[in-house]
């Protein structure tokens, strides 16, 4: 297990989705989608949207549920595989949205699904060292999946953005945290591609349930705990099936996995997936309640946290929109307008 | 390559920083260069709150080059609750939802790309507050 | 300073030129306007253009026009003022004359806009506005207008319908004039369903960008009685400015450029109101005409519309308007509108406007907003 030796904490969270989903039966209604979809919906970004504007308005959210001036920000860092640019940062024109511009850190930070939560883990480390007082780690995209493959039905578009500080300063504290990685290609894009390939059933046991397991099975053991010391967990969500099977391998109920499983109605927001479960169960959370989260990259890695929640966020997740307020105003576009926004309108 | 007149407004156009008048407490958007007889501190830079009212709207159906994929697109005359009016698209937004006097808040958002190897430009819009 | 004259005018119909170069139609208006005067006898030449720059990528039209019509050596100078271009033109044409300095100008109002018929033709119209404040958000001037106009009908409660006189009008007027691009009438059920170009702004209330010249002869009072035998007194010229952005007016429905450049030149003209007898301004929308009709002090504010409605722009009204067809009947020949309208009102000044004719016209008011209004140009007109 990694600590810091100062405690570290989540000072603000903040989320965003776009306002627009696809239903997966629409999808299936121009694929063969015979054999069941994965969700019910995914969201879909807006033409003007992508992991940038997304990254700026979930991190506006965090900054102002804790009340910090971007100005004492020591860094903004951005998760994603879907930057807007291969090269330019995210970062620094995040930053200087939020107003946090010269004097900070900025950087993107990629590992599929689980970009976010490297860009968390980093953090911690940034305040847990003394070297900075905040970070901003933030999850974004806005996934692409081939038309017609199995990935169309859940490549979805969200971003939650995390303002680590001391844990002093905390909505939750984190108590700890596992990394686990292997070299295991059950999904890639190679550059200048557009759309990523995937290994089918090589995704599942080999990839994204024993790298799940591994970094929360260790996390567990070494902080000398069981799955029903917490009150809620979270884990990457992919489509609506793998986290509920992860969390019941491991002994989690479905009560505990519950408020923080958004995948079923928004798809799989990739870096952003495991991150806006955290922050739904944050908006529900009460002082003392203890969260488990587990995030998957393929690649393939997970990242294990084990969070406990303090006073202050009662007030605080009041200061900016909730996340039902996001899930709440879904607009639905059939699969031509879809196509038309996402670039897939190719003459042959 | 136009890169150089998008960057030097970075701040106005993905934060709306205005100015304000350091003795009057105007607040000004867009900011405007010093004017003649005015001293070099009379303003300073001001982030505006991002709420306003739509004071008029429109939805352009005859786009200019650059905008045509995002036709028809919602424009609007946006008042500001520090006073200044600013021209905006709104976004998030149906069409046939708009009237007057609705309350809306920035975002940042992508306005244009120059092209499909050229800069993205991001800049404000406004939607019905969430 | 000297008193100044229109001494000749000419135009090309308003329209498609596809085989037409913007100098072969500024020739053949200027040679128009010249008649029988020597082109050598022109000491100077302002040419009006708005889009030249960005639609035939053609800078120095001045030069471009003078060569053309082989009076290349004299002073030509091109001015761009947006829509106002021709007006402002006419302006300095005037204050050379009255300067003592030069006794005969050319002024030439061109336009060449069907060589580009994409989307860069409502980027290169949008340039009117403030490119980095405006323009970069996918506003056109249309849009402008179109949000003046809601906004106008939710102060003052008037309906989409209300301000199909102004087009209607028009057109009928532009049935007399033989240099309209339009020239049949409609009627206000066809202006009311036509399809939106800009929400509440209809087709049919949106005038057409097209290729045009025309051209005016400005003359000293000694050389005016020489060369002509109804030259037109130009008894006031007034040039006025706004902000460049709509959206920097203290009042947006206020064309505050438009107020001062009337009163400036009615001042000047020893004038009010009720001596203009025949009118000409910027009307490429009706919402245009009404809020300058307003600021220009021919209306109370709110008002244009009932008048409108009521009849008083037509022929035979209190407040006859574009009886050469205006911006939406005669085409939109932007940068040359300006003097258009003027060789329009010559016309009228002259009882040669046909069935358009204002009876007894002897004073008339041209003027000319670029863009949304950031420059007005006004210029008065009297027949002695």
């Amino acid at each position: 297990m990694m600590k810091p030796e100062r405690p570290v904490g989540i000072a603000g969270y903040g989320v965003y989705i776009p306002r627009f989903r696809i239903a997966a039966r629409e999808i299936a209604r121009i694929w063969d989608g015979a054999g069941g979809v994965p969700v019910d919906s995914k969201s879909v970004p807006g033409p003007d949207e992508d992991t940038i504007t997304m990254s700026i308005e979930a991190a506006r959210s965090a900054l102002a549920r804790a009340r910090l001036a971007a100005g004492r920000l020591s860094a903004v860092w951005v998760g994603s595989e879907s930057h807007p640019y291969s090269v330019k940062p995210s970062g620094t024109l995040v930053a200087e949205a939020l107003g946090a511009t010269p004097w900070v850190s900025a950087a993107d930070w990629e590992f599929a699904c689980k970009a976010g939560s490297e860009a968390l883990t980093a953090a911690m480390g940034m305040i847990g060292s003394g070297m900075a007082e905040y970070v901003l780690a933030i999850g974004a995209d806005t996934a692409q999946g081939r038309p017609g493959d199995a990935l169309e039905y859940t490549a979805a578009a969200g971003a939650a953005a995390f303002l680590v500080g001391p844990a002093a300063d905390a909505v939750a504290v984190i108590e700890g945290t596992t990394s686990y990685v292997t070299d295991t290609p059950d999904f890639f894009r190679r550059a200048d591609t557009a759309y990523p390939v995937h290994g089918h059933r090589f995704t599942g046991e080999p990839a994204y349930f024993s790298t799940s397991r591994g970094a929360a099975e260790r996390l567990l053991n070494d902080l000398g705990a069981k799955p029903s010391d917490f009150t809620y967990a979270v884990f990457h969500q992919p489509n609506a099936r793998f986290p509920q099977t992860v969390a019941k391998q491991l002994g989690f109920t479905p009560q505990q996995i519950a408020p923080g499983l958004l995948s079923p109605k928004i798809g799989n927001a990739y870096s952003a997936a495991a991150l806006l479960g955290l922050c739904a169960v944050l908006d529900v959370a009460k002082p003392g309640d203890t969260i488990f989260m587990a995030t998957y990259g393929s690649g393939a890695g997970s990242d294990a946290y084990a969070l406990r929640v303090t006073d202050a966020l009662v007030e605080r997740r009041e200061r900016a929109p909730l996340t039902t307020a996001y899930l709440a105003r879904e607009t639905f576009v059939d699969y031509a307008v879809y196509a038309k926004w996402r670039g897939k309108l190719v003459m042959g | 390559m136009d890169l150089a007149k998008h960057w030097r407004i970075r701040h106005a156009r993905y934060r709306l920083e205005g100015q304000r008048h350091r003795t009057t407490g105007e607040v000004r958007f867009p900011p405007a260069p010093l004017r003649p007889g005015e001293a070099h501190d009379s303003w300073e830079p001001y982030v505006l709150s991002g709420r306003g009212r739509v004071y008029s709207f429109s939805i352009v159906r005859q786009p200019p080059e650059g905008y045509d994929e995002q036709a028809p697109y919602l424009i609007a005359l946006v008042r500001l609750e520090e006073g200044p009016l600013v021209t905006a698209q709104l976004t998030d937004c149906d069409l046939d939802q708009v009237t007057i006097d609705m309350p809306v808040e920035m975002v940042t958002r992508k306005l244009r790309a120059l092209g499909p190897t050229g800069l993205i430009v991001y800049g404000y819009k406004f939607r019905p507050v969430v | 300073m000297r008193n100044v004259y229109i001494v000749g005018t000419g135009a090309t119909p308003v329209g498609e030129h596809w085989d037409r170069s913007a100098a072969s139609l500024a020739v053949e208006a200027l040679a128009a306007a010249l008649g029988d005067i020597p082109a050598s006898r022109v000491g100077a030449l302002y040419v009006a253009s708005a889009l030249n720059g960005s639609l035939e990528v053609q800078s120095q039209v001045g030069p471009m026009v003078a060569t053309a019509a082989g009076i290349s050596g004299i002073e030509a100078v091109s001015i761009e003022a947006g829509t106002a271009s021709g007006g402002v033109a006419l302006r300095q044409a005037c204050l050379a004359v009255a300067s003592g300095i030069v006794d005969l100008v050319a002024v030439v109002g061109v336009e060449k806009t069907t060589d580009v018929l994409d989307a860069r033709r409502e980027r290169a119209l949008a340039l009117a506005g403030d490119a980095e404040w405006e323009a970069i958000h996918g506003v056109t001037t249309t849009a402008l207008w179109a949000m003046l106009m809601r906004r106008y009908m939710h102060n003052y409660g008037y309906g989409i319908e209300d301000f199909a006189p102004f087009p209607v009008n028009a057109h009928a007027n532009g049935v007399a004039n033989p240099n309209a691009m339009y020239r049949f009438a409609i009627t206000a059920d066809k202006v009311r369903s036509a399809p939106m170009v800009a929400e509440p702004l209809g087709l049919l209330d949106c005038s057409t960008a097209a290729d045009g010249a025309a051209a005016l002869l400005i003359a000293s009072e000694g050389l005016a009685r020489d060369v002509s035998a109804a030259p037109v007194c130009v008894a006031a010229s007034a040039v006025a400015t706004d902000t460049l952005a709509l959206h920097s007016r203290h009042d947006p429905l206020w064309l505050s450029a438009v107020a001062h450049s009337t009163a400036t030149a009615l001042r000047a003209a020893r004038m009010t109101h009720r001596d203009i007898q025949v009118l000409d301004v910027t009307d490429p929308h009706g919402i245009t005409a009404a809020l300058v009709l307003e600021a220009g002090g021919f209306a109370e504010r709110g008002a244009a519309v009932a008048l409108a409605r009521d009849g008083a722009i037509t022929p035979k009204g209190a407040l006859p308007l574009a009886t050469g067809g205006g911006c939406k009947a005669r085409g939109d020949a932007v940068g040359a509108n300006g003097i258009y309208q003027v060789v329009e009102l010559v016309a009228q000044l002259r009882g040669q406007a046909g069935a358009a004719q204002v009876a007894g016209a002897s004073v008339a008011l041209a003027q000319c907003i670029g863009g949304i209004g950031a420059t007005a140009a006004t210029h008065i007109l009297t027949m002695e």
